[in-house]
């Protein structure tokens, strides 16, 4: 009982910080807009990422799928999967299509799935940068590994 | 007993249609505290009385303190969009019945924007977003001596975006919004698809433009939740697609 002052407002019961002088930092929203947001950029590069996702994603589901089947229902099941086997599905041109061009859409669609997740949540431009970079290096690697793979598996490696 | 009728007061039942509810209020005021709180405020009310009549008992009669903006009261300002049970609002067009008040209702700013005071946000980068699509009627050549006249199949090309009323419920209910500011938000958009496909405007091609950027259209990710919390009604989500249309017909 010994603070007799006017019971504050919301019930603090400390001493407070904070008074009209010196009011209490206001929790500002993240990235807002204000004059100096950058005014348009002129380029059509997020309308053909948005078109690249419906259209990839509709071919995906048939190559994936398909993939799947393949490898993990008929004949067989995951059991036949051994160098031979893919040995023998990448003597054909049309497999090596397949999986080429499913390699090659997978990772852009997945990356740039990616992309926008980062640009929707990481709120400082650095963080966003640098997760960017790691995406775009860890796409670009994986890309070319699989495709210099396919281009020049060698069934009698030893 | 709060019945204005004289006559009738000495009807049987004489039941009050007052009931008591919990109002619990996300109160903030950085004068006192860097804490938001919650605060509890159990108030008589007549259950047909709406949210905004609940918060005004609270202000006049419990705690003047109680900070929000409202000021037409009746749905057309778009002064008092607030986050009810969890949901954008317009405190003014919710009524207690319809938000079943045994349970305490809860009443937060909305989110995504700088918390002032209270209820009270800082809607300037909502505002900013807007005045970025330039929503005015842009048109070449000379003025006409009359009035510019459109058909009525032209008008209601754009009828149901020109219903918004700038509450931001929708803005401030998009997830892309609460965690980027950067983006355009569904407000701006439809008050840009308002004069996109006006017959009588003529920069449509530039606000097109404008919402191809990377913080425009495409950002937008289908959730819904703008037109779930418009209070007027638009199809905000489906208007953001038809702006998609124009953008990808526009090349092909």
């Amino acid at each position: 009982m010994s603070a007799e002052t006017t019971p504050a407002v919301s019930g603090v019961d400390d001493v407070t910080l904070y008074d009209v002088d010196n009011p209490a930092p206001v929790i500002e929203a993240p990235r807002k807009r204000t004059k100096k947001t950058p005014k348009a950029t002129r380029t059509n590069f997020e309308m053909y990422g948005w078109l690249f996702m419906r259209l990839s994603g509709i071919l995906l589901v048939v190559l994936v799928l398909g993939h799947l089947l393949i490898q993990l229902v008929l004949d067989g099941g995951v059991s036949k999967i051994g160098f031979a086997f893919v040995a023998g599905r990448w003597a054909s041109p049309f497999w090596q299509a397949w999986d080429l061009i499913m390699l090659w859409l997978a990772m852009l669609h997945g990356a740039n799935g990616l992309r926008t997740v980062i640009n929707d949540y990481a709120e400082r431009d650095n963080t966003r940068f640098w997760l960017k970079m790691l995406l775009y290096t860890a796409t670009v690697f994986t890309v070319l590994l699989g495709t210099l793979v396919i281009f020049t598996f060698d069934p009698n490696i030893r | 007993m709060a019945t204005p009728t004289l006559e009738k007061a000495e009807s049987p039942a004489e039941v009050s249609p007052y009931i008591t509810v919990t109002f619990r209020v996300r109160r903030f005021n950085p004068e006192v505290s860097a804490e938001a709180t919650w605060q509890d405020f159990q108030v008589e009310i007549d259950p047909k009385e709406r949210v905004l009549d609940g918060l005004h008992k609270i202000k006049w009669d419990l705690d003047g303190s109680l900070t929000f903006r409202r000021s037409c009261a009746h749905g057309i300002c778009g002064s008092d969009a607030m986050r009810i049970n969890g949901k954008n609002r317009l405190a003014c067009k919710t009524l207690i019945k319809d938000i079943n008040p045994e349970k305490p209702i809860t009443v937060e700013p909305i989110k995504g924007l700088t918390v002032l005071k209270d209820l009270v946000v800082d809607m300037e980068p909502f505002f900013q977003a807007y005045r970025d699509v330039m929503p005015f009627l842009i048109t070449k050549g000379n003025e006409p001596t009359r009035e510019r006249l459109q058909s009525a199949e032209d008008r209601e090309r754009f009828d149901d975006t020109t219903k918004c009323i700038l509450c931001a419920a929708c803005t401030s209910s998009c997830p892309v919004f609460w965690n980027d500011g950067q983006y355009f938000g569904p407000a701006a958009i439809v008050n840009a698809h308002r004069f996109i496909f006006d017959s009588r405007d003529e920069a449509g091609e530039q606000r097109l433009e404008i919402l191809n950027d990377k913080d425009g259209v495409w950002r937008c990710r289908t959730t819904f939740n703008c037109t779930d919390a418009c209070p007027r009604g638009i199809e905000v989500t489906k208007a953001i697609q038809e702006v998609k249309r124009a953008l990808i017909t526009r090349r092909f």
